[in-house]
């Protein structure tokens, strides 16, 4: 196959580097490895959860460069640019994030499988601004899907954090 | 998910040129092509990242606001400029999708995403877009969200997208660079029927690359609308509208319909009806007849030929209440 300039064509198994949560990480990837498994599989960050590998129940929610995103839906080679931020990257040390504090305080998860990608989810969205009503907050919580139906709790923690702000 | 090869081209030449195989495909936002690759529905022995291409910027001039071909969705929603111009397109957006996909879906992968027809996405199953000639399950088969206009015997898949709707009505054109030229067409020429070939969608050549969507400032957008049903989800039946009245007469109207079509609608049956006549209830009612009148319904989707008929009726009577203040 031949490629012109200076564009690089990667094929098989590379070597490449992500930053996430602030640190940088060499990991060896295919082409063919969503954001997702590499943050599960090759770096062990399991706290992004794969739920349905569809882009429909938003479990695998990571936030790239501060936006909120589903990471089963885009390839870790796409993202040696980008800074990554996961789950476990929102506490500092002990201190959880507020997010966080809030969902244990309003008691927002039940199994607590689509938890992780509910609060990243909730990061994002209370950086994009929309939650001047909890109607607003449930339009641009939609991405993420319950099972338990904690619905009413997810959106009084946001709410609660907003509010505190 | 088959192993592919993977590119990230600096300029657009270079994205061009890499696109030489029908083996090859661009990748953007992900959210189409990765579900397609995971569900092996496309199968590509390369995938050329288009992240940076300097195409993600929305340019307003005095005549068209010119929206760069990787501009997120959730970016051209929230645009003033798209806001005040051509809200139909910032409205369908909010009822597009969900904030994360929105996130990462760019603009011309909004118009190119595939039909969620689900013989199509399912491998197991013969479907004439994804081996020609091999026949079409829908057919004879599950078809409550298939196409009630534009089908063919040998696909009623319906188009997706909800921006491309609302880009009909507004006259909206894309920018195509090809291998040797570039040429600019509207919108609602860029998607094929499926007629005998299903497999072709668009009548993008190979290596064709969208790189923005230019949509006119014209009166016409000002105040547009999109109505859909349901709100979330994949439309059944949608209505993007645009019109100017003056003196409870309309001087001139464009429509969009979605969630019914295989491809975004543009219904200038409705709108000739529409066109001059005053704002009445009856005159509605026979435009949502007209909009409707060739439409070929299958075992499962009779439902729609009357939702789309009440969901237009529902958008003119809601725009004239805001004309007539009432």
């Amino acid at each position: 196959m031949q490629i012109q300039g200076k564009d690089t064509l990667i094929q098989g198994v590379t070597e490449i580097s992500l930053t996430v949560n602030g640190t940088r990480h060499n990991l060896q990837v295919e082409p063919r490895v969503t954001l997702l498994d590499a943050l599960r599989e090759v770096l062990g960050l399991t706290g992004t959860k794969k739920g349905c590998a569809h882009a429909q129940c938003g479990a695998c929610t990571v936030l790239v460069n501060g936006q909120r995103i589903l990471s089963c839906m885009t390839f870790a080679m796409m993202h040696i640019e980008d800074e990554i931020t996961t789950i476990e990257g929102l506490a500092r040390g002990d201190e959880l994030h507020p997010l966080q504090q809030a969902f244990i305080e309003c008691d927002a998860f039940q199994c607590g499988y689509c938890t992780p990608g509910q609060i990243v989810s909730g990061v994002g969205l209370m950086a994009e601004g929309h939650t001047n009503s909890e109607l607003e907050i449930q339009l641009f919580m939609s991405g993420n899907t319950c099972r338990c139906g904690a619905y009413p709790h997810i959106v009084q923690a946001i709410n609660k954090v907003v509010k505190e702000r | 998910m088959k192993p592919f090869a993977y590119i990230r081209p600096r300029e657009v030449e270079g994205a061009v040129s890499a696109a030489q195989s029908n083996r090859s495909s661009f990748i953007a936002g992900g959210t189409g092509v990765v579900d397609l690759l995971q569900t092996t529905t496309e199968k590509h022995e390369l995938l050329i990242d288009l992240n940076s291409l300097s195409l993600n910027s929305i340019e307003v001039t005095p005549n068209s606001i010119i929206i760069g071909a990787l501009v997120r969705n959730s970016e051209i929603m929230a645009h003033a400029a798209i806001q005040e111009h051509c809200s139909a397109i910032s409205e369908a957006l909010s009822y597009s999708a969900t904030p994360q996909i929105r996130n990462m879906a760019t603009a011309s992968g909004n118009l190119l995403q595939r039909t969620r027809c689900t013989y199509f996405r399912n491998p197991e199953f013969d479907c004439n877009k994804r081996v020609p000639g091999s026949g079409c399950p829908a057919i004879d088969g599950y078809n409550r969200e298939h196409a009630i206009l534009g089908g063919s015997s040998a696909c009623i898949a319906v188009h997706p997208s909800d921006m491309a709707v609302a880009m009909v009505a507004l006259d909206a054109k894309v920018h195509i660079q090809g291998v040797n030229s570039n040429r600019t067409i509207p919108v609602a020429e860029l998607h094929c029927l499926p007629e005998d070939t299903p497999e072709r969608e668009t009548v993008l050549e190979l290596g064709d690359l969208i790189t923005a969507i230019e949509i006119p400032i014209s009166p016409l957008g000002k105040g547009s609308r999109y109505f859909k049903m349901p709100m979330a989800g994949f439309s059944l039946a949608s209505v993007a509208l645009s019109w100017n009245v003056e003196n409870n007469t309309i001087k001139d109207v464009r429509i969009g319909l979605g969630g019914v079509a295989t491809k975004p609608w543009r219904s200038h049956a409705a709108e000739a009806v529409l066109r001059g006549a005053y704002l009445e209830e009856t005159t509605f009612n026979s435009a949502a007849a007209a909009a409707v009148q060739n439409a070929v319904i299958q075992q499962y989707n009779s439902f729609k030929v009357e939702l789309m008929q009440r969901t237009l009726v529902f958008a003119l009577k809601t725009m004239a209440e805001s004309e007539t203040g009432g």
